[in-house]
């Protein structure tokens, strides 16, 4: 009998004034009831438009019916067909704008919650069977991965699951990428994170940390030296932004990568970690993208008693999922929109005192198709704050093409690749950030698996 | 995992060791860096290669200990491992062209100074040499700066072993003889490196400087090495760490060195705790 309840089932939370002080997950997810109850929610359309608006086609009704007969360990096998990293997406995506922006019950009431569903699969797996898969027969055939952020995950465990011989490399010394670096440890768990790596290198994937590529090994020696057949670069859009605007090198102001990669991956907010990070009492995060909230949010929890979103439009257009916003703001950050940085202000030791900042108002759409902010004249005022974060977005790092010769970008820095998301160098395959620019986990996991599909038929045709 | 193959302390707060990390070897160049971190709760630290042996697949690194992750690397031995190991890191320092150069070395700065006077050298420029150490119980390389070079000039604050003065008074007085450069190259504290410059500045002689901002990755995705050279916001890390000392602002590199010397004076306090858990786990 389905479930014609108008709303998702609520899935709880962790109080916002306990939450703020601590780095635990936020979210702590449907019991087997809850996710049964909501299952009940599908009505298992004959043509599911739920699945066009995910980007690695998960057979969500199917999935959907064997949680709501109880069947969790079927619902998991559906789900991993076609995608490897359930635990992470579930958590990551923004649904609303992908699979549950098409779902049917979303047009009188709210979509069926196929994000939340989704990620109770996995964990109900993950803490009841968590059996490491078995490795595939082995073709022979080795292929480098560049980078273990979602697209080299994704497009490595795709190409494990083929029976090739997967490397990835990775530069810094714990495999994840924006995942454990950038995703706060209350939105993804680490350990949810390393126990995907586990299963990859379970079906046979080498993992190689410490492994600059660009530095230690080019391109072209993965191919010629190493006996690599086909590569993929998957290396993200790591390199941050500055405003360029006076004070921004005083001590106290951060780029939210350098910020959030002390905080998630040296795990600054702990007793035991020998990594620093500065204790605020006001922090200012300039931005209003996802990076924004997820900075926000940490200063908070590493104790600032007030924290500020500085972001030059309005609340309506903000880059930020709402869901991410609204937590925010529950946890206490203060929106100041319609507002941006002119200077940040030191004192004579050189550290960040404050932040003069000018009204915006909307004027006409932009090339973006944004309304375009404007100064307000004469409206300086000064933000009082000891810290600065400026997550202002980031760009493709240039390691890989400047050392990789023929390997054509655009002007922005991104890799170009043809449909078969193979770049201006034969054999070699991007996806990720570094095509598209700073985007999505589940829009790069996608191309991840899109390349592998590709590198197959490449090899295969040879 | 990488291992310590061999360990030597050059002087009381100096030490050298080789590391066994076959692929940085492989690549390593004077002039670039590597990263370390100890162990699961360490912090990650840059040091300039001080050398490498591409047949055993060693990097050497020299170190003085000054805080925290320093003072427990050398606490550790012959045999013991450390969890990570990352470079060669950022550009090589740039030999091609030269004819004659001086390369100014301060304190434990020569061990950086030392591999890119070595390269100088293998690649038939003349080299000059100025190293400059506090007192006579802190020279180090004095032997491997002889071999390097055409001609050293050892200087002591005190002028307890070689010549009495700073380095810039030796450097200043070649350049008033006539002596001609294509490129003088410091590395050392940050007020040598600037006083470097300041003193060649009148004699137009080109000047690069290795700087040594507080870095996180290393490989360019944090800005938090970011220095402004000539007005511009360079990360050392990708775009350094060699740049030109007459455009460098010193002031600013030095500001941002500090800061956390309020926490690190604080870890330093407590870290005896931690060298000594350390000590007991590499016992076992």
């Amino acid at each position: 009998m389905a479930n014609m309840t108008l709303t998702k089932t609520p899935m709880p939370e962790q109080d916002p004034n306990v939450r703020n002080h601590n780095f635990q997950e936020v979210a702590l997810g449907y019991t087997a009831e809850m996710a049964v109850e909501e299952a009940k929610r599908c009505l298992q359309c004959k043509k599911p438009k739920c699945v066009e608006g995910c980007p690695v086609n998960i057979h969500i009704p199917e999935f959907i019916a064997k949680v709501a007969e109880g069947d969790f360990q079927a619902a998991y096998e559906i789900v991993t067909s076609t995608n490897a990293l359930p635990a992470l997406s579930g958590r990551v995506c923004p649904q609303e704008t992908q699979c549950e922006s098409k779902c049917v019950r979303g047009v009188k009431g709210e979509p069926v919650a196929i994000g939340r569903l989704e990620r109770f699969v996995a964990d109900w797996y993950r803490e009841n069977v968590n059996a490491m898969p078995e490795k595939p027969q082995s073709n022979g055939i080795k292929v480098a991965v560049v980078g273990s952020g979602p697209a080299g995950l994704t497009c490595a465990a795709e190409l494990a699951k083929k029976g090739y011989e997967v490397t990835i490399f990775e530069a810094l010394h714990t495999a994840g990428g924006v995942l454990v670096y950038g995703i706060p440890e209350f939105r993804l768990p680490k350990a949810i994170v390393a126990n995907e790596v586990r299963k990859l290198q379970a079906m046979g994937v080498t993992v190689m940390t410490d492994m600059v590529i660009g530095k230690v090994l080019s391109i072209d020696e993965l191919f010629d030296e190493m006996g690599f057949k086909a590569v993929f670069v998957g290396s993200g859009a790591g390199l941050p932004m500055f405003m360029h605007i006076p004070g921004e090198a005083l001590r106290g102001v951060y780029s939210a990568n350098e910020y959030l990669t002390r905080v998630n991956l040296m795990k600054a907010y702990e007793e035991p970690s020998d990594t620093p990070i500065i204790v605020s009492k006001a922090v200012a995060i300039v931005g209003g993208g996802n990076v924004a909230m997820d900075a926000a949010r940490c200063a908070k929890r590493l104790g600032a008693e007030t924290v500020y979103i500085v972001y030059r439009r309005g609340e309506a257009e903000m880059p930020a999922r709402l869901e991410e916003q609204h937590h925010a703001k529950e946890e206490g950050i203060i929106f100041k929109t319609l507002t941006n940085p002119t200077e940040i202000l030191g004192d004579e030791e050189g550290r960040v005192k404050g932040m003069t900042c000018i009204q915006m108002e909307l004027g006409e759409p932009d090339a973006s198709g944004r309304r375009r902010p404007i100064p307000v004249e004469g409206s300086e005022f000064v933000l009082d704050v000891d810290t600065v974060i400026m997550s202002l977005g980031t760009s493709p790092n240039p390691l890989i093409r400047s050392t990789t010769p023929g390997l054509e970008v655009n002007r922005k820095g991104c890799l170009v690749v043809n449909e078969d998301h193979m770049t201006t160098r034969d054999q070699v395959y991007a996806g990720g950030d570094a095509v598209t620019g700073a985007a999505t986990v589940i829009l790069a996991m996608g191309a991840g698996k899109e390349a592998a599909a590709a590198i197959d038929r490449a090899m295969q045709a040879k | 995992m990488y291992k310590i193959v061999c360990k030597k302390e050059l002087n009381p707060s100096v030490t050298y060791m080789e590391i066994e990390a076959p692929f940085v070897a492989r690549k390593a160049k004077a002039g670039q860096f590597i990263i370390f971190r100890i162990d699961e709760r360490g912090e990650r630290v840059p040091l300039t290669i001080a050398g490498y042996d591409r047949e055993k697949g060693t990097v050497s690194i020299i170190f003085q200990k000054v805080g925290l992750s320093t003072n427990m690397l050398g606490q550790m031995n012959e045999g013991d491992y450390l969890l990570d190991f990352v470079g060669p890191l950022g550009k090589p320092t740039e030999v091609e062209g030269m004819k004659r150069v001086c390369v100014v070395g301060g304190g434990v700065g020569c061990a950086i100074a030392y591999p890119s006077a070595k390269a100088f050298k293998e690649a038939g420029v003349e080299v000059d040499v100025i190293v400059g150490f506090r007192n006579k119980d802190i020279v180090i390389l004095e032997d491997e700066f002889k071999a390097a070079s055409d001609n050293l000039y050892l200087m002591t604050d005190d002028g307890s072993y070689g010549e009495k003065g700073f380095v810039t008074v030796k450097l200043q007085e070649l350049l008033e003889s006539g002596r001609e450069y294509d490129e003088v190259l410091a590395i050392g504290p940050i007020p040598m490196m600037k006083f470097v410059s300041k003193t060649t500045e009148p004699f137009g002689v080109k000047t690069i400087v290795s700087l040594n901002p507080i870095m996180v990755d290393g490989t360019g995705m944090c800005g938090g090495c970011r220095v402004t050279v000539g007005g511009e916001v360079k990360f050392a890390c990708v775009d350094g760490p060699d740049f030109d000392g007459h455009q460098v602002d010193f002031a600013e590199l030095m500001n941002r060195n500090g800061v956390y010397r309020d926490r690190e004076a604080e870890t330093n306090k407590t870290h005896m705790c931690r060298l000594e858990k350390l000590g007991k786990e590499l016992i076992k």
